[in-house]
């Protein structure tokens, strides 16, 4: 099917070689070579998912509003904005118990992302911004308000912790990497498949495909256009904000100014990447993950040959080479970027 | 005896900022009948359709359908409505299904979601009842345009249109498909179904219509009958005045040979080819038509001659020079061609541009428009003041930006610019696309008038009508490359719409048709 | 010119305004704050000094992204063009004792604008060949310059790790250069306390230059033709791909210099917390000044004087410098979209509602 395309079969096929290797690693004499546990072990693996969760998230995020033809490039300020917003009220509930703190942290997070995607698109379809200032107005106002608000002295206590799932939480190698883990990284991944039956399987993903390819057919078959844009920016900014939420409330466990560190625009490319299918995002996203988790192991692993910084360089590194190879084989939604008017004013 | 009309428009009135478009217009449609709405680019044709349709508001007026007042606040009033409208730009998603396509905005769903198979069934359904035929599964950027067109009427008759408006519906088929088109509406309207043909073709309305009416300028300037009418009558009603049908030309004197292409082939942007084997040959005083259905290579044609798109094989020779793989530009000076692109807001003009910077477009790095790497904006000026006045450019000043000209007006200071330069080859595409009738003359005459003064013409055009006007050979393009070539004097009619079909003249020779 | 002035003018006051409404939302006075913006911009002879020294990589930041405008492309990519001028300008700057002034001080110049030129044109190499998207190329690019610049002068690592080739031994533990040697500083216009430097004049000369450059050349009908139209311009034989290389090379080269101006004018050294916020201030000073070179000098001049307040506003009212942030982000949006202020003050509208900028973006390259 068009939908399934091979960018997603490529990248998906990646992650299960992964997971082979890592059990093959794991499980037989191979593991006892120190390049391989550094390429494939399962702490690189753990880090890897860690790593992806957030680019996965932030490029659902990207696929939501760019199906429905708006650019976001302010994935990075609305998932600022919604770790932020977790943040703050992470820290003003500490007293209460941990986990209603938490899932109201979540939610604020989430409610915060909504509007920073309403904010985008209030400004591109009210206001036709160009998209792509649209979004810098989103990641610069993000920036300066988190800086402005943040105190500097709050402390979150307490983060989501990993819950085992019975059972399956026992298989080796498997089990430890993908059914161990805190709830926002089950979320997301089943995010994932919900997104994908979305947007291929349901009506409201039919008329969000048609908007963002053809808005005028879409029009002319009483769909509501802008309506479903400005819909699809608010679910994307909110999937942004639980990506902030994530980074607070699940990974770091507190806040830090300009956190998200360039995961929006990874996360743009690993939507392009995987050819703005949920699926071929999660493949992108893993490969970009990996990237870092290779960051991290070197460090642990006490490799000096290379420089840090050419290590950490790589993320980045990929993500260029990723959209110079792909682009061309891959295809934007063909509205992208334009503002829709009735021609008639209605 | 009459019905009830099943649609009446009354008094209505359409204004855009500035533009009188629709000025109480009042029509009525029965049951069972095909309406002709008649009249030139602009007259207002497409907003009256689009306001009945629910896609524009009017400014006054009111809209009866079955005798009941309505309110047609959005395309969804109208489908609810049982008004169906095919659009002349498609309105079909190409990375989408066929089944997806139709059954957009009126989903059926079973257990919330999407339930493709009963869509389909229902498209197998109406395809075979009105002989529309088409694979549900298709992709529609799959489709050749006649089948494109098919899913559009299949769309409308999915929502149970009663009444079905079809918007310049012929313009992008063979005269064979015409033909198929008013078979289908002919079963339409033997159905009961109410139909509003709209186009500006005299003979297909007189083919096909049961009543015509004539819109100029946004007014309704009379109604009557087939039998009454006749071209020359409909034409005048059409314009205002006297309009000469036939383009007054003398014999062609054909010289040297100027454009001569031998064994092209090229590719289309997602790689595939898109033209093969393509010869070609435009003599110094003759014009060439390249007559085809819209799609079959006609445009990567033009665009290979120009050097806008690379040619893979073949020799591409202008003037004695051999140009294969050279840049635009080197073809430009070179080959001294002009080139009138068939998309003006594309490719022909920046919209933001003062007419003056318009009309070198293409100049402005030769003396006097630059001395070096500086732009002399005193010789640009004067050049624009001059060509403004030789080509009839109606404009406010020559700093008006291009984009606020009408489309006739934009077309002429695409042409004054091609024309301005020393040229020995004129590649013309579709030069007269959406203009009115006095800027169609005033083209064709130029071009005439070109080839008169020795120049080689290449015109590349979907009307028909107009290869036939001003052609002195035809060549028929099919599926990117040249099926056939005639003489305009010694083909008719049919002989070119068979070539177009691609079915070769000699008709035993049937190349497979289309899916 | 009233109209053209009108909407940026309306932008700051409104963008001011709202400032102040969240200041007083979240406790700070703004009465108190906005007085001590003005007395850091404008009070003292030292804050002139600080204005104007601030004014000069923004201008050179916004020209930048101004220029990329024009044609159509979108820099996002300034500040990581600033630091690779800097790193090249300060490479050249610390070595060739002895040469004179007058050789070593063009010499660094010029290396600091081509290392911005280099960073600025594999964007736009990429994207006419592969049709990789500026935008994502560029910030990508910034990540990678600052790591870069970072390894150069690398202080090296407690495990044995290398320090970096630009490091200077004797600030041990600290990452950093040596100080560029005199022969390749620009000079301060007044001596201390004034750290205004000659720099400001070249910024200026720039400026001058590109507005030639865009309106008065045929390379500026190519910049600003691929720009409106990149199909129009290849039906006018001109070649969109080198313009566009060509174009995202000067984009670079202008951010270089900000980054080599403010290296050897001012810091006189290179370390990795240098360089930072003025790329994305680049697109808010470009599209605040309409993306025409003289008002890219005026927008500068105004956000130099928000940077140069900032400090004595936190100072002296306690509120967080990072609200300029903020006001700056509004200006962004309200001079982006002048349909928000036509809205807001009933103003009439007008043929050009067209956005002061629009890009021919779309992912999938031209």
């Amino acid at each position: 099917m068009s939908f399934w395309s091979r960018t997603a079969r490529v990248a998906v096929s990646l992650v299960v070689l992964m997971l082979l290797m890592a059990i093959l690693v794991e499980l037989t004499p191979l593991g006892e070579n120190k390049w391989m546990r550094v390429f494939f072990g399962v702490s690189a693996l753990n880090f890897t998912l860690r790593a992806a969760i957030p680019l996965v998230l932030g490029a659902l995020s990207g696929i939501l509003c760019e199906r429905s033809g708006i650019i976001n490039i302010g994935i990075e300020g609305m998932m600022l904005a919604g770790a932020f917003a977790g943040f703050v009220a992470k820290s003003s509930t500490n007293d209460w118990p941990l986990y209603l703190s938490l899932v109201f942290s979540v939610i604020v997070s989430l409610g915060v992302g909504g509007l920073m995607g309403l904010l985008h698109g209030m400004l591109s379809i009210r206001f036709r911004m160009d998209q792509i200032i649209s979004g810098s107005v989103i990641i610069i106002l993000a920036a300066g308000l988190t800086s402005y608000l943040f105190d500097r002295d709050a402390i979150a206590d307490g983060k989501f912790t990993p819950i085992p799932i019975p059972l399956l939480s026992e298989i080796p190698v498997i089990g430890p990497v993908l059914f161990n883990n805190p709830p926002i990284t089950y979320l997301a991944l089943l995010l994932v498949l919900v997104v994908h039956i979305a947007i291929f399987y349901t009506r409201w993903g039919l008329r969000t495909r048609a908007v963002g390819e053809h808005p005028r057919a879409a029009d002319t078959e009483g769909i509501n256009v802008n309506l479903m844009r400005y819909l699809n920016t608010m679910l994307g900014g909110m999937l942004a904000g639980l990506a902030g939420a994530y980074l607070v409330l699940e990974a770091v466990g507190q806040f830090q100014e300009g956190m998200t560190a360039g995961r929006g625009f990874i996360s743009l490319a690993a939507m392009i990447f995987g050819n703005w299918t949920p699926f071929g995002a999660l493949g992108a996203a893993t490969l970009f993950g990996y990237t870092q988790a290779l960051q991290n192991e070197f460090l642990l692993a006490g490799v000096t040959t290379i420089p840090r910084q050419f290590v950490s360089m790589l993320p980045y590194v990929v993500t260029i080479i990723a959209v110079s190879g792909l682009v061309g084989r891959v295809r934007a939604p063909a509205a992208i970027g334009r503002p829709y008017d009735t021609e008639g004013g209605r | 005896m009459m019905s009830n009309p099943v649609l009446e428009v009354q008094e209505i009135c359409k204004i855009f900022p500035g533009v009188v478009a629709n000025q109480d217009v009042s029509l009525s449609l029965h049951s069972g009948e095909i309406l002709a709405l008649l009249g030139e680019n602009g007259a207002g044709k497409s907003t009256l359709m689009n306001i009945i349709y629910g896609l524009y508001q009017p400014s006054s007026g009111e809209i009866l359908v079955r005798g009941k007042s309505s309110k047609m606040r959005s395309p969804r009033d109208a489908i609810g409505l049982g008004i169906g409208m095919v659009h002349q730009h498609f309105q079909l998603v190409p990375v989408m299904t066929v089944v997806e396509n139709v059954m957009l905005g009126s989903e059926m769903l079973r257990h919330g979601f999407l339930d493709r198979e009963q869509v389909s069934q229902r498209i197998l359904d109406l395809s075979r009842d009105y002989q529309l035929e088409v694979e549900p599964s298709t992709l529609v950027e799959d489709l050749p345009v006649g089948i494109r067109q098919r899913v559009e009427i299949l769309k409308a008759l999915y929502r149970d249109a009663e009444i079905l408006i079809l918007d310049e519906p012929t313009a992008v088929l063979t005269p064979q498909e015409i033909e198929g088109l008013f078979e289908v509406m002919d079963l339409l309207r033997r159905q009961g179904k109410s139909i509003i043909f709209i186009t500006h073709k005299l003979k297909e309305v007189l083919r096909i219509a049961d009543r015509i009416a004539v819109l100029r300028q946004g007014k309704l300037v009379g109604e009557v009958t087939p039998s009454e009418a006749s071209e020359p009558r409909l034409a005048a009603m059409m314009v205002g005045r006297e309009v000469m049908l036939q383009v007054d030309k003398k014999e062609a004197e054909p010289g040297d040979s100027i454009l001569e292409v031998k064994g092209l082939e090229a590719r289309n942007d997602l790689d595939e080819i898109c033209l093969s084997e393509v010869d070609l040959k435009v003599n110094a005083g003759e014009i060439v038509g390249v007559a085809g259905v819209q799609g079959n290579g006609q445009t990567e044609l033009v665009e290979v001659l120009t050097g806008l798109r690379p040619l893979k094989n073949g020799i591409l020779r202008i003037g004695g020079h051999d140009l294969s793989g050279a840049t635009p530009r080197e073809i430009t000076d070179r080959g001294k061609i002009c080139h009138v692109p068939e998309d003006r807001h594309s490719y022909g003009m920046v919209d933001n541009y003062s007419v003056a910077d318009n009309l070198v477009l293409n100049s402005y790095y030769r003396s006097p428009f630059a001395k070096g790497m500086t732009i002399q904006r005193e010789s640009i000026d004067t050049n624009a003041e001059t060509l403004v006045k030789k080509f009839d450019v109606r404009t406010p000043s020559v700093q008006t930006p291009g984009a606020s000209l009408s489309g006739g007006n934009q077309q002429k200071m695409v042409i004054a610019r091609e024309l301005s330069r020393p040229i020995q080859l004129m590649i013309a595409a579709q030069p007269t696309r959406g203009i009115d009738v006095g800027s169609i003359e005033f083209i064709h005459q130029q071009i005439v008038a070109k080839r008169d003064e020795g120049i080689a013409v290449l015109l590349i055009s979907s009307e028909l009508d107009e290869i036939m006007a001003l052609s002195d050979r035809i060549v028929v393009m099919y599926r990117g490359s040249i099926i056939g070539e005639v003489l305009n004097k010694e083909t008719t009619r049919q002989e070119l719409g068979l070539l177009m079909a691609g079915v070769k003249s000699d008709s035993e020779n049937i190349q497979h048709s289309a899916p | 010119m009233f109209r053209v002035l009108l909407i940026p003018v309306l932008a700051l006051v409104t963008s001011l305004a709202l400032g102040a409404l969240v200041m007083l939302l979240f406790g700070d006075d703004p009465i108190l704050a906005y007085q001590g913006l003005f007395q850091g911009a404008f009070g003292s002879g030292r804050a002139w000094s600080s204005t104007i020294r601030k004014m000069i990589p923004l201008i050179l930041t916004g020209l930048s992204v101004a220029v990329a405008f024009k044609a159509g492309l979108f820099n996002i990519g300034a500040s990581g063009q600033f630091v690779m001028g800097s790193v090249f300008s300060v490479a050249v700057g610390i070595h060739f004792e002895g040469l004179p002034m007058y050789i070593h001080l063009p010499m660094a110049i010029l290396a600091g604008m081509l290392g911005g030129m280099i960073w600025g044109a594999i964007p736009g190499f990429l994207k006419v060949t592969t049709g990789a998207h500026e935008v994502i190329v560029t910030i990508m690019l910034n990540y990678v310059a600052a790591l870069f610049g970072g390894w150069t002068v690398y202080a090296g690592g407690t495990q044995g790790q290398t320090p970096g080739p630009l490091w200077d031994p004797t600030a041990r533990a600290i990452s950093e250069t040596p100080d560029v040697l005199h022969s390749a500083q620009i000079p301060w216009i007044f001596g201390p306390p004034y750290r205004v430097h000659f720099g400001v004049f070249l910024a200026l000369l720039a400026v001058l230059i590109i507005w030639w450059l865009i309106y008065k050349t045929t390379v500026g009908f190519e910049i600003r033709t691929v720009g409106q139209n990149p199909k129009a311009a290849r039906y006018a034989g001109i070649r969109v791909e080198k313009t566009v290389v060509l174009t995202m090379a000067i984009a670079g080269g202008l951010a270089g210099l900000a980054g080599t101006i403010e290296t050897l004018g001012l810091n006189h050294k290179f370390a990795p917390e240098f360089g930072g916020q003025v790329g994305f201030d680049g697109i808010t000073v470009a599209l605040l000044g309409q993306t025409h070179p003289v008002g890219v000098v005026f927008a500068s001049f105004l956000f130099g004087a928000l940077d140069a307040g900032a400090a004595k506003m936190q100072f002296e009212s306690g509120v967080a410098a990072d609200i300029i942030q903020v006001i700056q982000a509004l200006v962004l949006a309200f001079v982006a979209a002048p349909l928000i202020i036509k809205a807001l003050f009933r103003l009439r509208s007008t043929q050009d509602d067209r956005h002061s900028a629009s890009l021919n973006t779309s992912w999938g390259g031209s």
